[in-house]
């Protein structure tokens, strides 16, 4: 039997191409317009039932809750610091009792992990290295929805600077930087890295498609929008992916044999403002009154990176 | 064949002749050589397996568990540091059920940093839902790893067991062994049949997810509870096919000349050695002493202990072991199996001792010996005794001059 889905390697090129209706089964416990869970959703359409999910504490963690799972595939809870080393277990596993002749290859899986940005930028960052640099064939999906979104949305390593959150809600928010999780990855020369969000999922269904197709390890990193962390309203989920987009504040890309191509590349950037300012965890840049050093400090920074990939 | 084998090397031979998938590993003093060992092997193609050195113990366990929830079959080793660097996933991995073989290879815990050995690193997993074997002799140690596998993988348990060498003592000594050909052993010890454990595409499975609320909770903590007391069976029938096959026999729990003893020692691991050269010279003396040894200590083999204990006047329980604040694990294990029990000896007594790799020699178990026929003539039970030397004393009084130590610490604490 065939299993349902994009299974078929005819290239992605049209959004008619997408299922009208996803795999993956509805009824999760997660927040009404959780931006993760929908990239989730478009990249699993995409990755079909022969899968195994390897996760780390996190949001996603509640997806399967005993006797229930919304998978038509397997899936392995690790911990929040463990999930690239299970999926090393596993794949490893899979391929020894294959060449033992205990495992049909028909029987083979496509080992992915799937975690928050508190598991890929921080804690589980020592395990993914690790599995970099054995070039482990498998693919991580992060959902960053910058915070520790399950724990309350407190920083992380993900939180862009001046946001609040549970652990900044002072007067300037966060006073770090986010890291650049993408530049890591290349860093180890994997096979692939991409950035990628729901609100684009022409983008997104084309990167896990060229994702599923190559070997080795492969980052899919969506930019999950939180209406619950973020705080706005869950309706303009898909609208804030979209802005965060066309304001430039996430860039749309992929690196595959040492070079970074911008898969979109907004042709004017709208003000930084117009993302910002949508969000609760940046209402203290507008009122009471206008924090415009900061203001301008994110807005230059967004418009250095984009002068540096223009020039 | 007979060989002459470290304890490490020992624990090497156990998973190349249990003919192991997959070895995560991870290097530490004293447990490094295993590691090595399998490494050559598999490199000069002499195990047909796969060896990962992992970034962590945190991820060499979390990958162990992995992989035999896959249907592989596992081994793994560690020591001290890396065993509490992994705690986390020892927890998480018996929890899926995995079922592998851990060589811990004990060694003291920092702070103050050190390489030798005591038990403190092994019993912090104690509670963690590894079965808990500990050797005594390096051909322990090979045998014990392949009994172990046929424990981890037997359908009524389904649960990673930890093999426990001492370091130093263990580890790096060199003891003859007597190695069996691997015909011998897969007539002991079946290949691994995963059965329903398994990461297939024709039949997806979800595991270790999480539940809601307390009730599916302890379902599967009392599963797990219940298939660890399995292990004593399955070691028991484990045992009985070995004898058969290798001639060497293994009870959950050794008896030395107990047979008519009043007293016993009662400790783990290799130190119980140094115990038996001490109960042979004190019968030598006429006294009627032996020697307990739990060789299971998870599942806690308590009718077998009752059973080696029972009628005895005193028994003088020596840990390698400090549970700071209380004393010693062992001996508050041991009260537990015996409170209450018809004919349970009336006096247990609790010393301290070999932390550190610290030796406890046979003079101080004469000693022990006193002391705890005393309690038993007075009826007055000595608190538990730390033990050290005036000697060793001294000795650290020179180092602390050395250090220009203005405030030992032991002034304030001792009354
Ligand atoms: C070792 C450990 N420390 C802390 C936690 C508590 N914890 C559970 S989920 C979580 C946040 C994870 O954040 P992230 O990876 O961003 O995922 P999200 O919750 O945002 O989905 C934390 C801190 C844990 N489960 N394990
Ligand atoms: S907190 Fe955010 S990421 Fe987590 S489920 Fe809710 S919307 Fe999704």
């Amino acid at each position: 039997m065939r299993p349902e889905g994009q299974r078929d390697d005819k290239p992605i090129r049209k959004l008619k191409q997408l299922p009208a209706r996803h795999i993956m089964a509805s009824g999760t416990p997660m927040c009404a317009g959780c931006g993760g869970l929908e990239a989730i959703n478009e990249a699993y359409d995409v990755l079909g039932e022969n899968t195994i999910f390897v996760n780390a504490a996190g949001c996603m963690t509640l997806l399967s809750i005993y006797p229930y799972t919304p998978f038509r595939g397997s899936w392995l809870y690790t911990a929040m610091a463990a999930a690239p080393a299970g999926a090393q277990g596993v794949r490893d596993a899979l391929d020894v009792l294959a060449a033992k002749g205990k495992l049909d290859r028909d029987e083979d899986l496509e080992v992915v992990v799937l975690t928050g940005d508190g598991s890929a930028y921080g804690m589980g960052l020592s395990a993914t290295s690790g599995a970099l640099e054995r070039d482990l064939d498998f693919l991580y999906i992060c959902y960053d929805n910058e915070g520790y979104g399950n724990t309350g949305h407190q920083y992380s390593g993900a939180t862009p600077h001046a946001a609040r959150t549970a652990t900044s809600r002072g007067e300037h928010g966060f006073g770090g930087y986010k890291k650049d999780l993408f530049s890591i990855w290349a860093a180890h020369r994997p096979a692939y890295v991409a950035t990628a969000l729901a609100a684009e999922p022409l983008d997104l269904a084309k990167k896990v498609q060229k994702a599923k197709q190559l070997k080795g390890p492969r980052l899919i990193l969506a930019l999950s929008p939180c209406p619950t962390g973020w705080d706005f309203e869950p309706r303009d989920a898909l609208e804030m992916g979209r802005l965060a987009v066309e304001t430039g504040v996430w860039p749309l890309k992929e690196y595959v044999d040492g070079v970074v191509t911008h898969t979109k590349v907004p042709k004017t950037r709208l003000p930084v403002e117009r993302y910002l300012g949508r969000q609760g965890r940046f209402r203290h840049l507008f009122e009471p009154e206008r924090d415009t050093g900061q203001l301008d400090e994110i807005q230059a920074r967004v418009d250095a990176y984009w002068d540096a990939i223009e020039r | 064949m007979r060989r002459l084998l470290t304890g490490n090397g020992a624990a090497a031979w156990g998973a190349r002749l249990a003919e192991v998938d997959y070895i995560p590993a991870f290097p530490i003093t004293p447990q490094t050589e295993i590691i090595e060992r399998l490494a050559e092997w598999v490199d000069r193609g002499e195990l047909n397996g796969r060896l990962v050195t992992l970034d962590s113990e945190h991820s060499m366990i979390t990958a162990a568990g992995a992989a035999a929830a896959t249907g592989a079959r596992v081994f793994t080793a560690t020591s001290s540091q890396g065993l509490l660097y992994g705690m986390e996933m020892l927890y998480t991995v018996s929890g899926w059920r995995a079922p592998f073989v851990l060589a811990n290879v004990s060694r003291g815990l920092a702070s103050p940093l050190t390489l030798e050995p005591d038990h403190n690193d092994v019993l912090a997993a104690r509670d963690s839902g590894f079965i808990q074997l500990h050797a005594a002799t390096c051909q322990e140690v090979l045998d014990l790893t392949l009994l172990a596998y046929r424990i981890a993988e037997d359908r009524r348990v389904r649960l990673p067991v930890l093999v426990n060498l001492d370091g130093f003592y263990l580890s790096f000594t060199r003891e003859p062994v007597e190695l069996p050909e691997p015909e011998q052993v897969r007539r002991v010890l079946p290949p691994f049949e995963p059965s329903t454990l398994r990461f297939r595409a024709s039949a997806p499975v979800s595991q270790a997810v999480a539940v809601l609320g307390g009730g599916p909770y302890s379902y599967f903590r009392y599963e797990m509870h219940l298939a660890a007391t399995q292990a004593l069976v399955a070691f028991q029938q484990a045992a009985e096919d070995f004898a058969q096959v290798f001639g060497r026999s293994y009870a959950s729990v050794e008896r030395y000349r107990c047979d008519d003893a009043q007293y016993a020692f009662v400790m783990m691991g290799s130190f119980a050695t140094k115990a038996k050269e001490a109960v042979d010279r004190l019968r030598d003396e006429g006294e009627a002493v032996g020697l307990v040894r739990p060789r299971m200590v998870r599942p806690w083999p308590e009718e077998e202990l009752r059973a080696a204990l029972s009628g005895m006047r005193g028994v003088a329980v020596i840990d390698q072991n400090l549970s700071t604040g209380k004393g010693g694990v062992l001996h508050s294990e041991l009260c537990s199996a015996l409170y209450g029990q018809p004919d349970a000896p009336p006096v247990l007594t609790s010393f301290i001792g070999g932390l550190g790799g610290r030796d406890i020699d046979a003079a101080e178990l004469f000693e022990i010996l006193r002391v705890t026929k005393r309690a038993v003539e007075t009826g007055e039970r000595p608190p538990p005794r730390l033990l050290y030397t005036e000697h060793e004393l001294k000795e650290m009084r020179k180092l602390q001059a050395i250090a220009a130590v203005e405030h030992p610490a032991e002034e304030e604490a001792t009354p």
